[in-house]
């Protein structure tokens, strides 16, 4: 097994959420909830499970992430931003008129984005074309996928999840960030009795379900999906809309929301507590 | 160089051979050159390419969305894909990813759509693309092709594997009317005059071409002198040889196998009333759906034959006083 810093990890993740929340305070609003409940995997993408040359975006040996649901953009560029990939005063720039920063995905816009997206369902599809791509050109790099449970909704996603197994692409790691909610509430009531698990896995998936707010089972899970030979893998976050961010974690509707500084300086001083008390990122929310 | 035979003849060889031949021809020539296919490889005619290269093809089975996705994201490596499929499932079911993945994102795919319009025949409404370069006309930066005859094919589809961008190729896929002596060169972008007239220009696509020269050798007979126009690529329009024909003739018709609705009547018509207003007539489906039927039975009631082009002529000419 690969050794990683989980300290390092965690304090990632926890910068990430902060810098998340005071980007999208600044901007006044955004895609607050879904950019909280990934940030921990992205803290451990991020935080030395890829294989990236932040000074040099392009290299062509690197791992890939696409980032399907392509409105948590702003996590990602969060993650980007603290590994170097352009200053942190960027952050400031998200969503205003000629930034570097839109609210979804841009390769063509922001340095380090592997993948345009914003259209849910399809990063699948070219997350897939990359991972087969880097084979067809004898690279052993990992592409990774991140889904939402809601864009698990749409077709392509499953178009996708077929090829994908027909191509026996081990390389290519989907990450489903189970946060159980979508736009209008809980996913739950959109689409009843679902198993995500069981579908991934019915398709012809290694499935796994790990804790998507610890980094270290996120770690083990990505370390068992590398392991499965000849089949892709899924890995279902267990997460929350929201989490980590208090005062989305209160609400009912946080897919996207108007913020300002007394709700941002709250919810960061909590996550700096959580981190420092050990219980980061949960603390006591339960689901 | 543009050299029209002196006597147009049925072809020997069917549209999807010469796709198929140059898309080897090109895959030969440029290593980055990947092929995908939707469950219909005998019906675009691949067959030879897969044989050649089964490396570099990929049959995706029935999933349109999925393969013009990892379409995407072969070009994001440096690939040079090429996906084929029924013009109709090649472009308005899947112009979303065609937008986004690939065009928005600003990628370097080739779309191949098969049969449009008529030339579907007994596939019916169905299947009949008589909506599809209007549908993704409205792309920033699309270009859009649509070959004439064999030769044109072969000259475009090595202009389209060297061109930096999302290009969609409207392709009939059977034997129709040999045009062009080999050799002929069709630069993407660029119209190619055929008949230089005095009364009317008239501005055609595909099987429309070989039409309109009829249509002019008819409008000869009553004295009335044509130019003819073969508007190759629909996107970017031809704008500098839309005006020219419009000042040289003072009315134009245009004749395109699609609705008259979005694709090239209407650039032509953009073109004119922006800079060059004369009067224009339009040939084309006249806002209906497709219907099933042989493709002369469907030219006759969807009035696309020589006969039509020549009556919409007279009537522009009429106009111009």
């Amino acid at each position: 097994m690969q050794q990683y810093d989980y300290d390092r990890m965690r304090r990632l993740s926890a910068d990430i959420r902060i810098e998340t929340i005071k980007a999208l305070t600044e901007a006044g609003y955004g895609h607050i909830g879904g950019s909280l409940s990934i940030a921990d995997a992205l803290g451990a993408l991020y935080g030395g499970v890829m294989n990236i040359r932040p000074e040099e975006p392009d290299w062509d040996e690197r791992d890939f992430l696409v980032m399907s649901k392509g409105h948590c953009g702003p996590a990602l560029y969060a993650a980007l931003a603290l590994r170097g990939y352009f200053p942190m005063e960027d952050m400031k720039q998200i969503n205003r008129g000629g930034t570097k920063l839109p609210s979804h995905c841009d390769r063509l816009k922001t340095r380090g984005i592997d993948m345009t997206t914003g259209s849910l369902g399809q990063g699948m599809s070219s997350a897939e074309g990359i991972a087969l791509a880097n084979r067809l050109k004898g690279l052993s790099s990992y592409t990774y996928c991140i889904l939402g449970d809601g864009e698990c909704q749409e077709g392509q996603v499953w178009e996708g999840a077929e090829l994908a197994v027909q191509l026996k692409l081990d390389r290519f790691i989907v990450l489903v960030d189970d946060n159980k909610k979508q736009l209008d509430g809980p996913v739950e009531n959109v689409r009843t009795g679902q198993d995500l698990k069981k579908k991934w896995e019915a398709f012809g998936f290694h499935a796994q379900r790990v804790a998507g707010y610890d980094v270290e089972a996120i770690c083990d899970g990505i370390e068992r999906a590398k392991e499965a030979a000849g089949v892709p893998s899924v890995i279902l976050l267990d997460t929350l809309k929201g989490l980590g961010g208090d005062f989305a974690e209160k609400v009912a509707f946080n897919h996207y929301m108007v913020m300002n500084w007394d709700m941002a300086n709250k919810a960061i001083a909590e996550i700096e507590r959580r981190l420092a008390e050990g219980t980061y990122p949960r603390g006591d929310v339960r689901w | 160089m543009v050299r029209l035979l002196k006597e147009f003849k049925q072809d020997t060889r069917e549209m999807r051979e010469a796709y198929c031949a140059a898309l080897i021809a090109a895959a030969e020539a440029d290593p980055r050159v990947f092929a995908l296919d939707c469950d219909l490889v005998s019906s675009v005619g691949t067959g030879a390419y897969v044989k050649r290269f089964p490396d570099r093809h990929l049959n995706c089975g029935i999933q349109e969305a999925n393969a013009c996705g990892v379409a995407a994201g072969l070009s994001n490596r440096g690939f040079v894909p090429f996906m084929h499929s029924f013009g109709v499932f090649a472009s308005r079911r899947i112009m979303d990813q065609i937008y986004i993945s690939c065009a928005y994102a600003g990628l370097n795919v080739k779309v191949v759509g098969a049969d449009p319009g008529v030339t579907a025949a007994v596939n019916g409404g169905t299947h009949m693309a008589l909506e599809d370069a209007g549908a993704l006309r409205v792309i920033p930066k699309m270009t859009i092709v649509e070959p004439s005859d064999s030769v044109m094919m072969e000259d475009l589809v090595k202009r389209l594997a060297k061109h930096e961008g999302v290009d969609y190729l409207r392709m009939a896929r059977k034997k129709g009317i040999r045009l062009y002596e080999e050799g002929s060169e069709f630069p993407l972008g660029k119209a190619a005059w055929l008949r230089e007239g005095t009364d009317v220009a008239i501005i055609a696509s595909g099987v429309m071409v070989y039409e309109a020269l009829r249509a002019a050798d008819m409008l000869a007979e009553e004295g009335i002198s044509a130019t003819v126009i073969d508007m190759y690529t629909i996107k970017p329009l031809d704008i500098e040889s839309v005006v020219r024909a419009a000042e040289t003739t003072g009315a134009v018709v245009a004749a395109e196998n699609h609705n008259v609705i979005g694709a090239l009547g209407s650039a032509v018509a953009e073109a004119l009333s922006e800079n060059c207003p004369v009067p224009l007539e339009r040939v084309g489906v006249m806002d209906r759906f497709g219907e099933v039927g042989p493709q002369e039975y469907l030219m006759d009631i969807f009035h696309l034959t020589a006969g039509d082009i020549v009556e919409k002529a007279k009537r522009a000419i009429e106009r111009k006083r």
